[in-house]
């Protein structure tokens, strides 16, 4: 106990100098100032919630084991899949040029399909589309691999999800799922991220369920996980009936969550535990 | 005698899956007056030893992962969302304690504490806990015994 107080006692001292107005709680660590209307103040990353040994992991390239998926899914860019016998390179050349941004602002607009889609669906729907190959799996490595290696490419831009035109009755719906309580223990997503972030709780700490690292890998799991398998787990951790993967209500919450994130750098791959 | 017969009737819920839909029993009715709970939910004291297991057991009561308890110290891992428990027993009269646990809802506007011993009018409960509280009535009498303790 006294020994994290003191941990905090020199992270207050650490951020002294950049937090100006924050309150108390949010005082203690780094983010970035909210645009007017938003839930908070200061929007703060996950990683600023975890211990110095799990941030040194993620900011050290070579030590960081998700950019062991970074390598594979960079050799799979090149590699040509399904009867069209092409590659995603085959269309988008050099990934660290046509992909820049493009995880930063997922979900995006699907004019065809009528409705928002993330990373994972957008690149499935370039396999079974423009290449005739299978769509992978959701949870597959390959798939997250992916996800991750585009995702990079926007490594340290802000998220900037467009909320409004035919996206806002989506980003409505969840916001409304965020506010709702689901379970047996009949707790929502804002009971934990909203109103106590910064506390402890059994081994964690609570941030504010920011989205800016995914796919993240997890020292729990030894891999990296797919943003909507963290939605699956705090659902199921409150004894609730998740959602699916990809069903139109984790895209609804992934569009809401990443806008009360936006601005935060991608840091894909992040280290969490 | 009659909680070991209550785990095992438990225990044969759970491990049918298909049985989900006849495990929803009645919904619990509390007995609420002045804010409180006077009757013991078994008509029998708890047992103050069994009920500090239950405050500790994640499975259970899982309190500590929100509440601070100086007596449980050798315990890893107090949580920060509610109040210390320290002295609780002197702030609140033992009906008073029994609702807390049971709903605290109903004293705490829209408080995160989940309420113990009610089994509806929650959304998507998992499959295998539909129609259960999280405590048996046994089990919310035992805590109440070990809140008690904390004076
Ligand atoms: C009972 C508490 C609780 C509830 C309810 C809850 N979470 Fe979490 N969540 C956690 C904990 C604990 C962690 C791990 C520590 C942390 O990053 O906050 C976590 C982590 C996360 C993360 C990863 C953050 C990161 O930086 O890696 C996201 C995203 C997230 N939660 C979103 C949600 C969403 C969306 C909901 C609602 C569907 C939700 N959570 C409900 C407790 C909860
Ligand atoms: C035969 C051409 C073709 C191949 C092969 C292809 N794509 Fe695409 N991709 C497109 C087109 C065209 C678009 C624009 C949207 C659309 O019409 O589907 C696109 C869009 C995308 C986007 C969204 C870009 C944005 O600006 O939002 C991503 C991400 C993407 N592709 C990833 C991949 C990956 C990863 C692969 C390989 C697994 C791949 N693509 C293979 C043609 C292709
Ligand atoms: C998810 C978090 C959480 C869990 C788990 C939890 N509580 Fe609480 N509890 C709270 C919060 C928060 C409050 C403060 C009430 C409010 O929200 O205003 C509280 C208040 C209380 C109070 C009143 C304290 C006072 O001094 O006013 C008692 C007694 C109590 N809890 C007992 C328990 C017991 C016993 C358990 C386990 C069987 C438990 N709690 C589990 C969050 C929790």
């Amino acid at each position: 106990m006294a020994r994290r107080y003191l941990g905090l006692a020199a992270l207050v001292v650490a951020a002294a100098s950049v937090a100006t107005l924050a309150v108390a709680d949010e005082a203690e660590r780094k983010g970035v100032a909210a645009p007017p209307g938003h839930v908070f103040k200061t929007i703060i990353s996950g990683y600023e919630f975890r211990s110095k040994e799990t941030r040194a992991l993620q900011d050290d390239d070579l030590e960081n084991p998700g950019f062991l998926a970074v390598e594979r899914a960079a050799d799979a860019w090149k590699k040509a899949e399904g009867s069209e016998g092409k590659s995603c390179m085959s269309c988008h050349g050099e990934a660290e040029t046509s992909m820049k941004g493009v995880g930063a602002a997922m979900p995006k607009w699907d004019d065809k399909l009528k409705k928002p889609v993330n990373l994972e669906q957008r690149i499935n729907i370039c396999r079974s589309e423009h290449m005739k190959a299978e769509p992978w799996k959701f949870k597959s490595r390959e798939l997250t691999d992916m996800t991750t290696f585009v995702r990079y490419q926007s490594h340290g831009m802000p998220v900037a999800v467009k909320t409004d035109g035919p996206m806002s009755p989506w980003f409505e719906r969840g916001k409304q799922i965020y506010y709702t309580r689901y379970g047996q223990l009949d707790l929502a997503c804002e009971s934990c991220h909203e109103r106590n972030n910064g506390k402890f709780m059994r081994a964690d700490f609570l941030s504010q369920g920011q989205t800016n690292g995914f796919p993240t890998y997890r020292l729990r799991d030894q891999r990296l996980v797919p943003l909507h398998e963290r939605f699956e787990g705090c659902m199921f951790d409150v004894r609730a009936e998740p959602f699916k993967p990809l069903s139109d209500e984790f895209l609804a919450l992934e569009l809401y969550v990443a806008w009360r994130g936006i601005g935060l750098p991608v840091e894909t791959p992040s280290v969490r535990n | 005698m009659r909680r070991s017969l209550a785990a095992a009737f438990a225990l044969c819920l759970s491990a049918s899956v298909g049985l989900a839909q006849e495990a929803v029993k009645e919904p619990i009715k509390l007995d609420v007056v002045n804010d409180s709970l006077p009757k013991s939910l078994t008509g029998a004291p708890g047992d103050a030893a069994a009920g500090k297991k239950v405050f500790l057991t994640r499975t259970l009561g899982n309190c500590l992962a929100c509440h601070q308890v100086t007596s449980l110290k050798s315990e890893e891992f107090h949580g920060e969302f509610g109040p210390s428990l320290d002295g609780v027993a002197g702030r609140y009269s033992e009906a008073q304690l029994r609702l807390i646990v049971a709903d605290p809802k109903r004293i705490f506007t829209n408080t995160v504490m989940p309420a113990f011993f009610r089994n509806e009018g929650l959304s998507r409960v998992r499959p295998e806990f539909v129609g259960k509280s999280i405590l048996t009535a046994a089990q919310v009498e035992d805590v109440i015994a070990f809140l008690k303790t904390l004076n």
